[in-house]
C-alpha cells in the first residue's frame, strides 16, 4: 500500500479561498486502522474517478464522539461533538460524506441539536448518487458472475433505514447479489456496536460475528460486500474463524466497485 | 322486589369499573413519576404512528402465524365488545336483547360475534399449545408468574367465549319454546350445535342456564378488567397511547442530555468564569443526575413502555447478544422496569404519598452491569417490539449512569474514551498521524 493518492484538505482549500462540494469524514478507524485505510483510499480512488472536487480535515478531524456516547459518556461525547462542530462550521460545510456508518449516524443525528446541521450521506448513498447523475460508472469486471452477499451494518441499516443504495451498487457488478436469511431490518448486528469493538463481549456461549458470519457462509458466498470498517473487521475476522479466508473475501462496497475497475 | 337484579348489576358494574379506575389512577401515577419528556409535536405523524401499529397490528404480523392468531383474537376482543354494550344495557334497565330490533341487521351483529368467538377459541388452543407444548424459546425461559399469568389470561379467554356461546345456546332454545320475554332475534351460527345439548330439559333449567352463563359472563368481563392491573394483559390499553408517545426520530439518533450540554457550552466557553457561582437562582437543589440508576431516574415514556410490554420476547429472541449466551435479555429489562416501578408505587402507597427509601434500586438489585455491557446498540429489540417499546434507551440511560456518576466503565472501555479524550481517536494514535494514510 504504498502509493499516494491526492488528498486535499479543507485548510488547503481555504487558503486558495475555494469550498469543496463535499468534505470527505475519513473517521478514526478509516485513518489509523490498517483494513480500513484500504476502503478509505479506494473510495478516495473513487471519488478522484468521478472528479468530485472533496476535501478531508485531516489533522483537524477527531472522534466523533459515538463509541463515547454509546458507552454512556455522554459528556466525552458532547465534548468531541462541539469541537468538531466548531472546526467544520468554520469551514462552513454544508455536505459530508463518510465510509463508516457510526460516524454517519452521529453526525446526520446527533450533531444538528449541537448546533452542527449539515446535509450527511453514507458512502454508498453518494456513490449511487455519483452514479446517477452519470459521474461514475461501474463495471463488473473481476466481480462478474460472483456470489456477494451484503451485511446491513446497524448504524446504517435499522438505524437510519438505508438499505437499497448498497444493494443498488452490488447489483451494478454484474454479480449475484444473494441475500442472508436475516438481513434489512431484520440484519443481524456484527457484534462490534454500541462500543462492543474496544472490549471484550461479557461471557457467553458464542461470539456475535461468529453467529453472523455462520449466516453469511450459508449464502456460500466468494465475497461478503460491508459498508462499515468494524463490520468488515468482525466479519473478516469470523471468515478466519472458519477458515476459509482463501475462498471468501470480505470488501467494502467502494472497494469492490474501485477493484472491479483496477484502479 | 323485581328490581333486585338490576340493582346487583349495577352494583357489580360500579365495582367492577370503580376499582379498575381506581388502579388505573395508580398506573397513571407511577407513570408520572418519571422525568419529563416532550412528545407533543408531530401529532399527525404520532396518530399515524398509532393507526398502523396498535390499531392496525402492522407489526404483528411481520412473524405471520403469531400475528394473524394474535389478529383473531383482537378482532374478537374489539367486536364482541359491542355485544358487552348490549348486556350492560340489558342490566341496567332489566330488559333482554335491547338491539333485537334492528332486525336483520342484528342477525349479522350476532352471527359474526359468535364465528369470531369460535376462531378465539381456535387461536386461544393454539396460542396455548405454542406457550406450554411446543418448543419455542422465547416461552419456555419464561417462569413463575409470567409464565402463569401469560396462561391465566389464554384461560379467561377460554371461560368468557364458552359462557357467551352457552348464553346464546340457552337463548336460542328459549326462543323456540317460546319462552317469556325470549324475543325470537338473532343468528346463531356455532351455539345452534350446542343448543341440541338442552333437548329435553325444562324450560325453568334453559333459563337458569341462560341466566347464569349472561351474570357469570359480564361478571367474568369485569373481573378481566381488574386482572388487567396485575397483568402483562395491560397493553390493550396501554398499546394506544405508547404506539402514540414512540420516538419518532430514527433509530439511530440517541438524545442529547441537555444538562450535559449546558456544561460542555460553559467548558468551552472561553469567557465563562470558571469561579463563578452558579447562575439562576439560589435553589439549594442537588444538581441534575446523569443517568439512570433508578426507575424514577428514567422518562415517563419508557415507564409507560414498561407497563404495555406484553413479555412477549420477540426483542429478546431477535438480540444478537442474547443469541450468543450472554445474560442480556431486552424483555428482562423491561420486566424489571416495571417490577421496580411496581414497588415504588407500592411503597408510596404504603407511606401515606410519598416515597420512603427501601435500599433498593434498579441497578444491580434487578439490572445488573453484566447485562447492560453486553448491549450492542444494534437496536434488534426496538424493531422487533410489535408495540414501539424502546429497552434500548433504558440500556443507554442506565450506561450514562455507571459511565458519568460512578466512573464504573469496564477497563477497555475507560482506556477507549481516555484515548479520546487525549488524542481525538478511540485508539492510542496521535491526532496528528490523522492524514498518514494518504502516502503509506
Amino acid at each position: 500500500m504504498s502509493e499516494t493518492v491526492k488528498v486535499p484538505t479543507m485548510a488547503e482549500y481555504m487558503a486558495e479561498g475555494k469550498q469543496p462540494e463535499v468534505l470527505f469524514w475519513v473517521g478514526c478507524a478509516g485513518s489509523f486502522d490498517d483494513r480500513a485505510k484500504k476502503i478509505t483510499k479506494a473510495f478516495v480512488k473513487l471519488l478522484n474517478k468521478a472528479n468530485v472536487d472533496f476535501a478531508v480535515l485531516g489533522t483537524e478531524e477527531s472522534c466523533t464522539g459515538d463509541p463515547a456516547k454509546r458507552a454512556g459518556n455522554e459528556f466525552l461525547f458532547q465534548m468531541q461533538a462541539v469541537t468538531n462542530i466548531e472546526v467544520m462550521n468554520a469551514y462552513e460545510i454544508k455536505k459530508v460524506v463518510t465510509a463508516c456508518p457510526h460516524c454517519f449516524n452521529t453526525l446526520k443525528n446527533e450533531y444538528p441539536s449541537l448546533g452542527g446541521d449539515y446535509e450527511v450521506m453514507h458512502h454508498t448513498q453518494f456513490l449511487k448518487s455519483l452514479l446517477d447523475e452519470g459521474r461514475l460508472t461501474i463495471e463488473g469486471g473481476k466481480f462478474k458472475g460472483k456470489r456477494i452477499t451484503f451485511h446491513d451494518p446497524c448504524y446504517l441499516g435499522r438505524a437510519n433505514n438505508v438499505y437499497e443504495a448498497p444493494r443498488d451498487l452490488i447489483k451494478k457488478l454484474e454479480g449475484e447479489l444473494i441475500e442472508m436469511k436475516r438481513c434489512k431490518r431484520n440484519g443481524l448486528c456484527c457484534g462490534a456496536g454500541g462500543a462492543q469493538m474496544f472490549k471484550e463481549p461479557e461471557p457467553g456461549n458464542k461470539d456475535v460475528n461468529i453467529e453472523r458470519t455462520e449466516d453469511a457462509l450459508e449464502t456460500k458466498p466468494d465475497i461478503i460486500a460491508a459498508g462499515c470498517p468494524f463490520c468488515n473487521t468482525m466479519m473478516t475476522d469470523g471468515i478466519k474463524n472458519k477458515e476459509k479466508e482463501d475462498s471468501v473475501q470480505v470488501l467494502d462496497v467502494a472497494e469492490l466497485i474501485a477493484n472491479a475497475q483496477d484502479l | 322486589m323485581q328490581y333486585i337484579p338490576n340493582i346487583l348489576f349495577v352494583i357489580a358494574l360500579v365495582a367492577g369499573v370503580g376499582y379498575f379506575t381506581k388502579n388505573i389512577r395508580k398506573v397513571i401515577r407511577n407513570i408520572r413519576l418519571g422525568k419529563d419528556v416532550d412528545r407533543s409535536d408531530n401529532k399527525g405523524e404520532r396518530f399515524k404512528n398509532m393507526a398502523m401499529v396498535a390499531l392496525g397490528q402492522s407489526k404483528m404480523v411481520r412473524r405471520p402465524i403469531a400475528g394473524i392468531l394474535h389478529v383473531i383474537v383482537y378482532l374478537g376482543f374489539i367486536i364482541i365488545n359491542i355485544e358487552v354494550l348490549e348486556i350492560i344495557i340489558d342490566g341496567i334497565l332489566g330488559t333482554h336483547r335491547i338491539f333485537a330490533f334492528l332486525g336483520g341487521f342484528y342477525d349479522f351483529l350476532i352471527g359474526s360475534f359468535e364465528i369470531l368467538a369460535l376462531l378465539v377459541l381456535v387461536s386461544v388452543f393454539l396460542f396455548w399449545m405454542r406457550r406450554n407444548v411446543i418448543n419455542i424459546k422465547r416461552f419456555k425461559t419464561l417462569k413463575g408468574w409470567p409464565k402463569n399469568d401469560g396462561n391465566i389470561i389464554l384461560y379467561f379467554e377460554v371461560v368468557l367465549m364458552t359462557l357467551f356461546l352457552t348464553m346464546n345456546a340457552a337463548d336460542l332454545q328459549l326462543q323456540n319454546l317460546g319462552a317469556d320475554h325470549y324475543v325470537k332475534a338473532g343468528a346463531y351460527p356455532v351455539s345452534q350445535y350446542i343448543s341440541p345439548l338442552f333437548n329435553g330439559m325444562s324450560e325453568g333449567s334453559i333459563f337458569l342456564i341462560e341466566r347464569g352463563a349472561w351474570w357469570l359472563h359480564i361478571l367474568g368481563i369485569l373481573v378481566f378488567l381488574n386482572y388487567l392491573y396485575f397483568s402483562k394483559h395491560l397493553h390493550i390499553l396501554l398499546a394506544f397511547p405508547n404506539t402514540y408517545y414512540a420516538d419518532l426520530k430514527p433509530q439511530g439518533e440517541f438524545d442529547n442530555l441537555e444538562a450535559v450540554t449546558n456544561e460542555v457550552k460553559l467548558m468551552m466557553d472561553p469567557s465563562a468564569d470558571p469561579f463563578a457561582a452558579p447562575a439562576g437562582d439560589e435553589s439549594e437543589g442537588e444538581p441534575e443526575k446523569f443517568g439512570a440508576s433508578d426507575v424514577v431516574d428514567l422518562n415517563w415514556v419508557q415507564l409507560l413502555n414498561s407497563y404495555t410490554c406484553t413479555e412477549c420476547g420477540r426483542c429478546t429472541s431477535e438480540c444478537p447478544a442474547n443469541q450468543t449466551g450472554k445474560k442480556l435479555s431486552p424483555r428482562k429489562i423491561m420486566m424489571d422496569t416495571r417490577d421496580r416501578l411496581q414497588e415504588v408505587g407500592d411503597n408510596i402507597d404504603k407511606n401515606g404519598g410519598s416515597f420512603v427509601d427501601d435500599g433498593k434500586q434498579l441497578l444491580n438489585d434487578y439490572i445488573t452491569t453484566e447485562e447492560l455491557w453486553a448491549c450492542t446498540s444494534c437496536n434488534a429489540c426496538v424493531e422487533a417490539c410489535p408495540i414501539g417499546i424502546s429497552p434500548l434507551s433504558i440500556i443507554i440511560d442506565m450506561r450514562r449512569y455507571l459511565v458519568m456518576e460512578q466512573s464504573a466503565a469496564p477497563t477497555d472501555l475507560n482506556n477507549m474514551m481516555s484515548n479520546i479524550e487525549n488524542n481525538g481517536a478511540p485508539w492510542p494514535f496521535n491526532q496528528m498521524d490523522r492524514l498518514n494514510w494518504s502516502n503509506e
